[in-house]
């Protein structure tokens, strides 16, 4: 014991004399933790905040009973089901306004719940309280929290109506408010009407037919599948996932250069406690004994970062998973014990990992054979070799995975082996540029540089493959970002090309409407859509697809604009006839669609054979989709739904049209959109969608600047011997710094070089691999040598920044440390 | 006086460090490369033997196997009883941190730790620190004023007295010494032998020096030589 605090006591007064070497290993294992933790803490809370919205109330966990025609129906039905002996229970279901944001009200009957939704419910004393009068209005801490309202307040709806009194149910999810059928028949102006009926128990068998009850007035809706979010989000959270892993992959290599270089320099520290009897274990327990403390600091440090990065991304991500896929995110973010043990637990296996190899090597090595720079660092050839056979197993690891795997974790595997295999394979390209300039050069200090450049070239690399996998990770996510903005914003401008939408609440507005449009002036073209759902599996094993099937007429609209990727000649002129129909790309992906080949679709009046002349991008979109003809689709789907219109007018009329539409229709009106607001709406969406992405690839080149800095401070110290000859005679400390920043600049731009063909294979990877399987589309591969500069210039910038502090020190480094180099010289 | 009598002469007095026929080659690139063929050494308590030789010979190698810090091939030594050749890494270490001091031509200190710290760093680990002991030593080999200081901030001859002082400190029974004044000018190595023996005297050590002056083998003892792998005495 006393032996290994002596001993640990010993190494770790090595920290004290190079507080810079302490802080670069320090900060390495921190910035790896933080970039995990972080990513770690964000999927966390989406996963839990996903899990809270799909148990809430269980309103989709039931069958249920919709207006056959869609929007609302009159209360009598669900009391003449009562009657006819069906457990139904009613929902009315709306949108209020809050302040500035919309709340989704909904209004259920306790009593008649079904179970799993009851028990979510209030009992005893505070169901009196909720049954009213006054009622209660249910919702999240975090609703509360987001309202700034205490329990008990009643927030004003529009002008009249205020909400019953506040009340804290822990299990609703973020964003709903519930309140008695009653209230929210007076809240949402709906008197005596419902929206929906869930079916709390299957009726029993000799309860009469559903038709004979209310007619054909309802049909039934069976309970959420819901594997299309669950799939969606986890997709973006493997996204994410990849993406901390990454980071921490570069923090391990900024780790690992860290203790690889301070086991290096602490060598004649530990030769000298071996020769003077310090025993083999007391020392192992203490370097054990400091990489523990080490890690576990830096594990806390870095979760704390962690926190911090998480709690900065979480409302860009809740924003833009709830705009892609309507999932609600808490705006708070919580911690899980389980969060705290995964994140130690990395920094401690990142801890052990870096140091592994030092270690082992130390304690293996006999005593006499530690110092020798020699035995430590194997001839520099040897070392290549080993680095390219490592390469070359990683990247075969890639193809492998690319080739053989079919799923999202494939097409990961082989980015990540892509990725590791370039790495270790960059200083092969460096140490042949470096042999060529030194073959190549004339003048002895020219000479000189490169040859000690190739020396430099292990105590350096790991920095370097931390650089280029930043570096790589930023063209690649760059380019596949920007691609997608360009794509993106060019397709929402040919798709839409009408400047209002709406959705109109019946069919018998619908109607009303219609006509009323006709007779407007500044309206040029009314086209009503009509939209059916179906199911489709690929293949027997597979469990079915939604696809939604749009009807719309033929119109200049579409066939002028609709952006398709491929397409038959006259596609809308086929489609117009009636027996051909375009495809979503993920829908043709999915059933494995082409040009020409033909579907047979199931509709309720038997099987509609189409033939396929067209596919069209639906980015983000997460239903297949098939586009018809509007009066085919209603003679095949007489109870399609026909709500949906697109209006054609002239721009600075629309704003006049929707105007005059809500007030003269109202509530007939369920949903208008002006194109332009869409249009901004989804992308700010997607901007905040890859706003998470920007920030950690950010992040990731930060990191590799600590890691380049690290490196270069450590070796610093073991520079001046090696420089003290040159000084001595008559190299100035000038141009010897000088030297060392153009050494540096040089192994930074070569690594961005690298970097370029890297990255675009990256993106490549990222555009038709990943996402093709995560999504069901493709992004158009493009590339954007702006950005390249831009990598190139950062690169350089990074390499100068990581060197300034060193070189400066050496630039400044009093003769008298020269000198000693001398003194200990026999 | 044959070396054989030496030995027997030595363990008659009761020998502090007793060796015998050992032998010791390292892999060359051309085959095993001997440098010691069997060589037979013996020291009693409290004297002191200046080794010899030409650069090469095997002193440093000799030194480093009675130092446990290498594996010999054949042959034995005998510390105080122990076999050192019989002794694991665990033993080895616990000789070297209670049994020996030792001093070499550089590497001694350790960078990071103050003159007074590398000074008391054997003896703590040793579990045998004696303050008064550590000063008298500081004292007489005017460290006392330097001990806050980092060795860098000291000369090679300051830095050769620190290696005695912790080399002494715990007071070993036998100090081992590999030219411990070689990185030193003439009138620095006199002055820091004249300490080292005379310290070594105080603590009851042995001495086994390596060097290569005679001048200096002359404060010692005895002399010895190492010649094609076997030592004359
Ligand atoms: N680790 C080693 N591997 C191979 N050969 C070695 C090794 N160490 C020493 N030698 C060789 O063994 C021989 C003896 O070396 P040693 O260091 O013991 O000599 P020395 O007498 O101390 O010389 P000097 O007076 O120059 O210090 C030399 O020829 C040397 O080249
Ligand atoms: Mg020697």
């Amino acid at each position: 014991m006393r032996q290994f605090l002596y001993a640990l006591a010993t190494l770790a007064s090595h920290w004290r004399r190079r507080p810079g070497q302490f802080a670069a290993l320090f900060v390495g294992l921190a910035i790896a933790t933080a970039l995990w933790s972080g990513v770690a803490a964000l999927n966390d809370q989406a996963r839990r905040s996903y899990d809270h919205a799909a148990g809430a109330l269980g309103l989709g966990a039931s069958p249920s009973l919709v207006a056959a025609s869609g929007g609302f129906f009159v209360q009598d039905m669900f009391i003449a089901l009562r009657r006819a002996g069906w457990k139904v229970s009613p929902i009315l279901e709306g949108t209020i306004r809050l302040g500035d944001k919309s709340y989704r009200l909904v209004g259920v009957e306790p009593l008649t719940l079904p179970k799993i939704s009851s028990a979510k419910m209030p009992t005893g004393e505070a169901l009196n309280d909720f049954l009213g009068p006054p009622g209660r209005a249910l919702a999240a801490p975090q609703t509360l929290r987001a309202l700034g309202l205490a329990m008990g307040a009643t927030p004003r709806i529009g002008d009249a109506d205020r909400l019953p009194p506040l009340a804290i149910a822990e299990d609703l999810s973020p964003g709903m408010i519930v309140v008695d059928i009653g209230v929210a028949q007076r809240l949402l102006h709906r008197p005596a009407r419902l929206s929906r009926l869930l079916i709390a128990e299957e009726p029993a068998p000799d309860a009469p037919a559903l038709a004979a009850v209310i007619g054909e007035a309802l049909r039934r809706v069976e309970a959420d599948e819901a594997p299309e979010l669950a799939k969606l989000t986890d997709s973006f959270h493997l996204n994410l996932t990849a993406f901390g892993l990454l980071a921490y992959v570069v923090g391990l290599f900024i780790a690992h250069a860290s203790f690889g270089l301070a086991f290096e320099q602490r060598l004649p520290i530990i030769r000298t406690l071996r020769a003077i009897g310090a025993s083999l274990r007391a020392l192992t327990f203490a370097l054990i004994a400091e990489l523990t403390l080490l890690a576990l600091l830096a594990g806390v440090a870095g979760m704390i970062g962690g926190y911090l990065i998480a709690a900065a991304l979480l409302p860009d991500m809740a924003a833009s998973l709830e705009g892609l896929y309507g999932a609600e995110l808490d705006g708070a973010l919580g911690l899980a014990p389980s969060w705290w043990i995964s994140g130690i637990g990395m920094a401690l296996i990142g801890a052990v990992i870096a140091a592994a190899s030092g270690l082992v090597k130390t304690l293996r090595l006999p005593v006499l054979a530690i110092a020798q720079p020699f035995a430590w660092r194997e001839a520099q050839r040897h070392w290549l070799y080993r680095q390219a056979a490592l390469a070359a197993l990683a990247l075969l690891g890639a193809a492998a995975a690319l080739l053989l795997g079919e799923g999202l974790e494939a097409g990961f595997v082989s980015m990540a082996g892509l990725l590791l295999g370039a790495a270790l394979a960059l200083p092969l390209p460096l140490a042949a540029m470096l042999r060529l300039g030194e073959r190549r050069a004339r003048g002895p200090l020219t000479k000189w540089f490169f040859a000690d450049a190739l020396q430099q070239l292990p105590g350096l690399s790991l920095a370097l493959m931390a650089l280029l996998l930043a570096l790589s990770t930023n063209i690649g996510v760059g380019s596949m970002v920007e691609g997608f903005r360009r794509t993106f914003a060019q397709w929402l401008d040919q798709r839409l090309v009408a400047e209002i939408y709406f959705e109109a609440a019946s069919e018998t507005d619908a109607h009303r409407i219609e006509t009323w449009l006709a007779r407007r002036e500044d309206v040029a073209a009314i086209l009503p859509l009509c939209k059916a759902k179906t199911t489709r599996r690929a293949s027997a094993i597979e469990t079915a697809w939604p696809v939604e099937i749009v009807g719309a007429p033929p119109h200049e609209t579409f066939s002028a604009h609709f952006p398709l990727l491929e397409t038959r000649a006259d596609a809308w002129g086929s489609v117009a006839r009636g027996d051909a129909a375009l495809v979503s790309e993920q829908l043709a992906r999915r059933l494995r669609l082409e040009l020409g080949s033909h579907l047979n679709i199931p509709t309720p009046t038997g099987d509609w054979r189409v033939e396929i002349v067209g596919l069209y991008p639906d980015y983000g979109a997460a239903k297949g989709q098939l586009r018809v003809d509007r009066d085919a689709l209603v003679s095949r789907w007489p109870d399609a739904r026909k709500l949906d219109y697109m209006l054609r007018a002239k721009a600075e009329s629309a704003p006049d049209v929707m105007l005059a539409l809500q007030s003269e229709f109202g509530a007939g009106v369920a949903r208008i959109i002006d194109q332009a607001a869409l249009k901004q709406r989804s992308m700010t969406i997607f901007e905040r969608t890859f706003a998470v992405t920007a920030a950690l690839d950010a992040l990731t080149l930060v990191v590799s600047a600590i890691a380049l800095f690290a490196s270069l401070t450590t070796l610093a110290a073991a520079r001046t011997p090696q420089l003290a000859p040159l000084w001595a005679a008559g190299v100035s400390r000038r141009s010897l710094s000088l030297l060392e920043f153009v050494r540096v600049t040089l192994f930074a731009a070569a690594t961005a070089l690298v970097s370029v063909p890297l990255g675009l294979a990256l993106a490549y990877d990222l555009v038709a691999i990943v996402n093709v399987r995560a999504f069901g589309w493709r992004l158009p591969f493009h590339v954007f040598p702006s950005q390249w500069l831009e990598v190139f210039a950062l690169a350089l910038l990074t390499a100068a920044l990581a060197a300034l502090l060193p070189i400066r020190r050496l630039a400044r480094i009093a003769p008298a440390s020269l000198l000693a180099v001398f003194a200990n010289e026999r | 006086m044959s070396v054989m009598s030496a030995a027997r002469d030595a363990a008659v007095n009761g020998a502090l460090l007793r060796v015998t026929g050992l032998s010791k080659s390292y892999r060359g690139p051309q085959g095993p490369l001997p440098v010691l063929r069997g060589v037979d050494l013996a020291l009693a308590a409290g004297t002191s033997l200046a080794l010899m030789g030409e650069s090469g010979s095997g002193k440093s190698t000799l030194l480093h196997l009675v130092a446990g810090l290498d594996h010999a091939d054949s042959g034995a030594i005998r510390i105080d009883d122990v076999e050192v050749t019989k002794l694991d890494d665990d033993g080895r270490a616990a000789l070297r941190r209670k049994t020996l001091g030792v001093v070499f031509q550089q590497f001694n200190l350790v960078p990071s730790l103050t003159v007074g710290d590398n000074l008391a760093l054997q003896a703590r680990l040793a579990g045998r620190y004696d303050c008064d002991w550590r000063d008298a030593l500081a004292d007489r080999l005017g460290l006392s004023a330097l001990l806050d200081r980092y060795p860098e901030q000291l000369s090679g001859g300051q830095q050769q007295r620190v290696a005695v002082g912790r080399a002494l400190a715990p007071r070993p029974r036998l100090l081992l010494a590999d030219e411990p004044t070689g990185n030193l000018d003439e009138a620095t190595g006199d002055a820091v032998l004249d300490l080292l023996l005379e310290l070594s005297a105080t603590a009851g050590a042995a001495v086994l020096m390596v060097t290569h002056s005679a001048l200096l083998a002359a404060k010692l003892d005895r002399r010895a030589t190492l010649a094609g792998g076997r030592l004359a005495l």
